[in-house]
């Protein structure tokens, strides 16, 4: 195995390892997603609307992927910090973008766990179909948000390097905020005027708005027994604005990171009490 | 002609702190190092000593990478600090005063970790890291036990082994038996002399425990209020303080224990 990919495979193998430690806190927090998730879709069941229903379903699905993905990365740091471990890792002779693409390749599993899980739980509660989605354009749109936000994610990390406590609030204030503008369980436009321009912002939004198309929301053929999926052509636009977000947000996010890190090597935050 | 493995020439570190004054915000600054210089010569164990806050962690940083100096030159192994880090990393391990690992993790799964880090292969790596240990006076079936449950000697002594896994040149050794029982503090020093006389490694090693550097350092700087006030070898700085111990040379040339050198604990330096 090469030493880059050594390198990777560390933070996989440290992220795995601690999962398995605090296994009855990872089941806690995929419980609570389910139930979350249950409970918003529940709504839909309850008014006896089938696209509400599906638009609830698809928000939470996406917004539990993203979310996941964005909050691991974000916290990698604030963990290390409350670990101790954070002056060891920044001294190993790893470069930022292996310490960070071997985060974020962690991340993805822990989101992709924590997905499956939400859509079991989904369908138990809930009459969800799949026939006639767009699986396949689905994956595609969730593959191009996944670029965007590693990149957000690695930008959130580096709050925790500025201030240990502050930026740990600052990472969650962040990922709040992404919820309310990015339209997860209503369409934008119900905002008020002054917040809509904020949502063009979030990766989350374009995603959202694919996902809903390619699982046939809004098409008035999608029936409660058979969905009517737009096909991948239908969100290509999408599809490039989340590609091109990624392209510019994963480089910002290492740029940024290691200003910060720097920022931190002359001010003495690195250390462990900050 | 073989190269120092530290030059340290003038280094200086400064750390501002904001103060509410008042209730207006004002900017305190302090001098944490204010011109230190030495030199170490390979395979040599130099010992930095000094009281609370008086920049002997600053400086164990500065040298780790971890902290940018104000001015001043720093070369290690000939390679210059910050401009030439990613390959100084290669060469340092470092044990700090604290034992900072993943707690929930087993011993075995830390080292693990750190030898994937270092991209190292990890059979190797882990046969090294062990044999560490077992010199170090640890029993194998501890390997497999979450950090949280062993002692501070214990982790103290998975944190040398940590640092030596990856096989440095350079080990930088920032108070490593602070809190240790008698006997695990007698395995380490008994350790670390063996390694220097075996492996040639270069230590650096800061302490409070005046015994300890006598018997593992060639010499010894006296640190205090962010400068080098003395440095020698034990007896050379016993007659340098015309003292019977090197507990009253330490006292009588760095002020500690007086107000003014006490007052170094308490400023921003204390780090």
């Amino acid at each position: 195995m090469g030493r880059g990919l050594r390198q990777t495979w560390a933070f996989m193998f440290r992220g795995y390892h601690l999962t398995r430690r605090y296994l009855s806190w990872v089941v806690v927090f995929n419980f609570y997603a389910l139930t979350g998730s249950a409970a918003v879709a529940l709504i839909g069941v309850a008014a006896n609307d089938h696209e509400l229903t599906l638009t609830l379903i698809v928000g939470a699905l996406l917004w539990n992927f993203l979310s996941v993905l964005y909050n691991e990365i974000a916290m990698s740091i604030a963990y290390e910090r409350w670990e101790g471990t954070l002056e060891y890792t920044f001294m190993a002779p790893v470069s930022r973008l292996v310490h960070l693409t071997g985060v974020s390749l962690f991340a993805l599993c822990n989101s992709i766990v924590n997905t499956t899980v939400v859509l079991g739980g989904l369908m138990l509660f809930t009459p969800l179909h799949l026939s006639g989605a767009n699986v396949a354009g689905i994956l595609v749109v969730i593959l191009a948000s996944t670029l965007a936000f590693v990149g957000l994610g690695v930008i959130a990390a580096a709050l925790p390097v500025l201030s240990p406590e502050r930026g740990a609030e600052g990472t969650h204030i962040f990922q709040g905020s992404l919820l309310l503008v990015s339209g997860v369980y209503y369409p934008v436009d119900v905002l008020p005027a002054w917040i809509q321009p904020l949502s063009a912002l979030s990766p989350a939004t374009y995603t959202l708005s694919a996902c809903r198309k390619l699982v046939g929301i809004g098409n008035p053929a999608t029936t409660e027994d058979r969905l009517a999926a737009a096909p991948l052509s239908a969100v290509s636009g999408e599809i490039l604005v989340l590609v091109a977000m990624g392209f510019v947000l994963i480089p910002l996010g290492l740029f940024v990171f290691g200003r910060v890190e720097r920022w931190a090597k002359r001010t003495g935050r690195l250390k462990r009490t900050g | 002609m073989t190269l120092p493995a530290i030059q340290v020439c003038d280094l200086r570190k400064q750390f501002h702190r904001r103060r509410k004054r008042r209730g207006a915000n004002a900017s305190e600054e302090a001098w944490a190092l204010a011109g230190v210089s030495f030199e170490v010569a390979r395979g040599d164990t130099y010992g930095l000593l000094g009281p609370n806050g008086s920049g002997k962690s600053t400086l164990i940083r500065i040298l780790s990478t971890l902290l940018v100096a104000d001015g001043g030159d720093v070369r290690l192994m000939g390679h210059r600090l910050p401009e030439e880090q990613a390959r100084v990393r290669w060469l340092i391990g470092r044990v700090s005063v604290d034992a900072a690992f993943y707690k929930k993790l087993s011993t075995r799964e830390n080292l693990l970790y750190t030898a994937l880090l270092y991209g190292l292969d990890p059979e190797r790596a882990e046969r090294r890291a062990m044999d560490v240990l077992e010199r170090l006076g640890m029993e194998q079936r501890t390997f497999s036990a979450p950090l949280e449950e062993m002692s501070r000697g214990m982790q103290q002594k998975i944190s040398i082994a940590r640092a030596l896994m990856i096989n440095p040149p350079l080990l930088l050794l920032d108070e490593p038996t602070t809190g240790l029982d008698p006997k695990s503090r007698r395995d380490v020093q008994a350790f670390l002399e063996d390694l220097r006389q075996r492996e040639g490694t270069t230590i650096l090693l800061t302490t409070h425990d005046m015994a300890e550097a006598e018997r593992l350092c060639g010499r010894i700087g006296f640190l205090a209020r962010g400068r080098l006030v003395a440095e020698g070898t034990a007896e050379g700085l016993r007659r340098q303080a015309s003292a019977a111990t090197l507990d009253d040379a330490f006292i009588g040339l760095t002020g500690a224990g007086t107000v003014s050198g006490d007052a170094a604990a308490a400023s921003p330096t204390s780090r």
